[in-house]
């Protein structure tokens, strides 16, 4: 509190005390202080009735309140004096983390915008108790109260933001409007239908009916960010039982999830899609599975056949992941993240962009954590280093607009290399045996010439193409 | 043996009775109609189409139950409705329910337009429940006893009548799902109440907020006051999108060990089927089956911590300390999600004997253990044949564990399953 600057701390005190004078001003004109009671009893519990709606696309935690439709109510029930009174219901929201300003700050920006929206109300012809009968005349005050509801404590808001946080107060108002203006304005219909039930002769009990599906929806919510959870976990500890299969992946496939999204979000991808790619880089080694431990784990030369073992990895996670709808292209990408721009990768050899985004994406991604992470023939290599080998080997292993995202992402973005050498105490300590490990650019590219097929690769029009369609458009 | 605690179970044909029920009284209601004409028709009209939209957005709820709470909110409303607008509204009992089959049936043909299904047990029960809300409503409306209340004790009776209406909605779908799933009645009941009473409530509710509001609102109330509902069918719906998210991924995942050569293909899924199907027939409720199966389709994940593959993938001819090791190495992977403790403790105790010694038998092995260990050693036996002879054989191996590795009740009903399937019972 300490820190706000001297505007900000004069705008405070101005609202807050204007707020007192009008509360002082509303207590001898109240009609109907049963019907506040009660408003002002539900507004200090909305905090057990907050609807989180989780976050947005931003990031920002969107969560509606039953303080604004309840004020609503008032004003329509009992005019401004009324909703003046409800809205200092918020002086009496106890919160453990509150700052005091922000509880006093608040109640009197509600209180003052339930005032003046009642103004408003009267103003357009609108009577309290509403007249529900005189439809649809009655729209006209009914639209002025919610929309200009909306626009005063709107402008509190964006007054309190800018002074305190020193921000052009139009960034602020343009950030909030793209937010959720839309659903709080849905929201406030709740304060008419409030009104008009409890207008009708209902009284009280109205409020119990109305917050019944309030109440659900905010318990279903909360069931459903749970279920989240757990299925985000239950993913990631899947994907960890995938990795003790080899020990120098650990945390590979997070970390490739991580970079992939580096990449994504540097290429402007859609939020919905960059979920997708996230799955995508999370389970792009789950065919691995498939690859026998033994395999894995070789120290020394591999045979042809177990060359051929590794190198269906891809094909066996799509097989894994091939029911799972909703992870669309993530399938397409785990099937061809060892695909290279040049036609010599695999499993089907396609050359440049016939090659899916998310899989020239995720290679990028792989090959970039493989570098910077501990393997079992040498220490982690640097992000410095790292990139130098991505530009070394890009048009040839990697697509190069990828691989240039990798790079601006990586200077917004600091990587932590991961030192793994801890895990690694036994024979194969010190044995070179990067033939197996098919990640890593030099690898990769001993692994392309070693393949039978590597000199002819398939020219670009001759493959089944079921997998090009759906993947173009949305980055352009 | 054959019907265990002596629980009421009920039979297939009780969806279609419920259906049959249905019909039989839409056909006498349109009957009465036709006769007498339709009283305020562009009254009659409007619901209808409001029915018919309600129908459109049907949502399936977690646990596969199909409903669309709007449309049976509006239903309940016109069932109820004393005026509109200021016009009393004197329309019967039969018009009431030829206007819900009518709105219901349009929109379910837009549905079908749509190639999704129609949930004709679902209709048929939001018909019957409409007709007994109007049954017990409407004859008061005309009563002297109406006309001396307060509107505060109207809406309390709206709300008594519907809440029971939607009771005995939850009743008669359970009866349903019993008949197909071979439930225990009872607990087909608790599941169905569980399942669908935050769902209801909000149906209910806005029913009743609709009955109060349109005699002075208008017919503007039906599509306003649907509303605060329209949002909590959205929060289901996600929820609901979340949890068949979950269930197909770990059904997904339960193939690594196929893909590796550590099991045959289809064990995972087999055994989850068949142990669902016995968890359901023991009574478990809804949760625990579901929990059921997924440690069922996890049952193997241990096998991944191994070098190489057990040739053949079966845990029934390995030694059972490799068995219970295995149990442990999967249930450390389960617990690290953090979230399926208890799945986890089903994994790891699958590999226990129900009899460790002298006739003894081991309750605190989880009932659901019980069942993944015969469901799993039956499916090693049988595999993916359909052979009935390979199925009764095993069955019968089964039985000789009976002292020994199995509880009894668990054999018991896995052999009823089997016997159904092979046409012997």
């Amino acid at each position: 509190m300490q820190a706000l600057p001297m505007p900000a701390r004069l705008f405070i005190t101005a609202v807050v005390s204007s707020a007192i004078a009008v509360l002082g001003l509303a207590i001898p004109r109240v009609t109907d202080w049963g019907a506040v009671a009660v408003l002002l009893a539900v507004v200090v519990a909305s905090e057990y009735l907050t609807l989180s709606l989780g976050r947005s696309v931003s990031g920002v935690q969107v969560s509606i309140s039953v303080t604004a439709p309840m004020v609503i109510g008032a004003v329509f029930l009992l005019g401004p004096w009324g909703a003046a009174a409800v809205g200092a219901g918020c002086w009496l929201q106890f919160t453990r983390d509150t700052p005091l300003v922000k509880v006093l700050f608040n109640g009197a920006q509600v209180t003052l915008s339930g005032w003046l929206a009642g103004w408003i109300y009267l103003a357009f012809g609108g009577t309290a108790p509403i007249d529900s009968g005189a439809f649809p005349g009655v729209l006209i005050p009914i639209t002025m109260v919610l929309v200009s509801y909306e626009l005063i404590n709107g402008a509190f808001v964006v007054g309190y933001i800018s002074l305190a946080n020193r921000v052009a107060p139009a960034r602020v108002w343009r950030g909030m409007l793209a937010e959720s203006a839309l659903a709080y304005f849905a929201y406030n219909i709740f304060g008419l239908l409030l009104a008009v039930v409890w207008g009708a002769g209902v009284g009280p009990f109205s409020v119990v009916l109305l917050l019944v599906p309030l109440a659900v929806a905010r318990w279903v919510f909360a069931l459903f960010a749970r279920e989240r959870e757990a299925y985000e976990a239950t993913i990631r500890s899947f994907i960890q039982a995938v990795e003790t299969k080899d020990a120098y992946t650990r945390g590979h496939s997070e970390r490739v999830a991580k970079a992939s999204l580096m990449i994504g979000r540097t290429m402007n991808v859609r939020d919905d899609r960059l979920e997708t790619l996230r799955f995508a880089g999370m389970l792009h080694d789950v065919g691995k599975l498939g690859v026998p431990t033994k395999v894995l784990q070789k120290a020394g030369k591999l045979t042809e056949e177990e060359f051929a073992a590794i190198q269906l990895h891809p094909v066996r996670g799509r097989e894994i992941t091939r029911e799972l709808e909703f992870l669309g292209e993530a399938i397409i990408a785990i099937y061809h993240h060892h695909e290279r721009i040049d036609g010599r990768g695999y499993p089907l050899g396609l050359v440049g962009d016939d090659i899916p985004e998310f899989a020239r994406m995720i290679a990028v991604a792989d090959a970039f954590d493989s570098m910077t992470t501990t393997r079992s023939y040498r220490g982690a290599r640097s992000v410095d280093e790292a990139v130098e080998e991505l530009i070394k080997w890009k048009g040839t292993q990697f697509d190069a607009e990828m691989v240039e995202a990798m790079i601006e992402a990586l200077a917004a973005e600091p990587w932590q290399p991961t030192d793994t050498s801890a895990l690694f105490v036994g024979p194969q300590n010190n044995v070179p045996n990067y033939a197996s490990d098919d990640d890593d650019p030099t690898a990769a590219e001993v692994l392309a010439s070693h393949r039978p097929s590597a000199e002819n690769p398939r020219p670009a029009g001759e493959k089944s193409d079921n997998y090009s369609t759906g993947r173009r458009g949305e980055s352009s | 043996m054959s019907d265990q605690r002596g629980q009421f179970t009920t039979g297939p044909a009780s969806g279609t009775a419920l259906i049959a029920v249905a019909a039989l009284g839409t056909v006498a209601s349109a009957t009465v109609v036709a006769n007498e004409g339709v009283q305020q028709g562009w009254y009659a009209l409007f619901f209808v189409v409001c029915i018919a939209l309600g129908e459109v957005f049907r949502i399936r709820m977690p646990g596969g139950r199909d409903t669309a709470p709007i449309a049976t909110a509006i239903c309940l409303a016109y069932a109820m409705l004393p005026s509109i607008g200021g016009v009393p509204l004197t329309y019967t009992i039969p018009l009431v329910v030829s206007v819900t089959a009518v709105g219901s049936l349009t929109g379910a043909v837009f549905r079908l337009a749509g190639r999704r299904p129609i949930p004709l047990d679902d209709l048929a029960r939001r018909l019957i429940i409409v007709a007994c809300v109007a049954g017990t409503f409407r004859p008061f409306l005309e009563s002297e006893w109406f006309g001396r209340q307060t509107t505060t004790v109207i809406a309390l009776f709206m709300t008594v009548v519907v809440l029971v209406a939607l009771v005995l909605d939850s009743v008669m779908a359970a009866l349903v799902r019993a008949g197909t799933d071979r439930a225990p009645y009872s607990q087909a009941v608790i599941d169905e109440i569980r399942a669908m009473s935050a769902i209801n409530a909000a149906t209910g509710a806005t029913a009743v907020l609709t009955a109060l509001a349109a005699p002075s609102m208008g017919w503007i109330a039906v599509p306003i006051f649907t509303i605060p509902l329209a949002l909590t069918q959205f929060s289901f719906r996600k929820y609901a999108h979340i949890s068949s998210t979950y269930l197909q991924t770990i059904r997904a995942l339960s193939r690594v060990t196929e893909v590796g050569g550590y099991t045959e293909t289809g064990h995972a899924r087999r055994v989850s089927r068949l142990a669902v199907s016995v968890g359901i027939e023991m009574g478990l409720s809804e949760r625990e089956v579901r929990e059921l199966e997924y440690a069922a389709l996890m049952h193997d994940i241990g096998q991944l911590s191994l070098e190489e593959p057990i040739p053949g993938g079966s845990t029934l001819m390995t030694s059972s300390a490799a068995a219970r090791e295995i149990a442990g190495l999967g249930s450390a992977v389960i617990k690290q999600t953090g979230v399926l403790d208890h799945v986890a403790e089903v994994v790891e105790r699958q590999a226990d004997a129900y009899y460790p010694g002298h006739g003894h038998h081991d309750d605190t092995i989880p009932i659901e253990s019980r069942i993944i260990r015969a469901c799993n050693d039956y499916d090693d036996l049988v595999g993916a044949s359909l052979e009935s002879d390979r199925m009764l054989h095993a069955v019968e191996r089964l039985h000789l564990g009976i002292t020994s590795e199995y509880d009894p009740r668990v054999v018991d009903t896995l052999t009823r399953i089997v016997k159904r399937r092979t046409g012997n019972l």
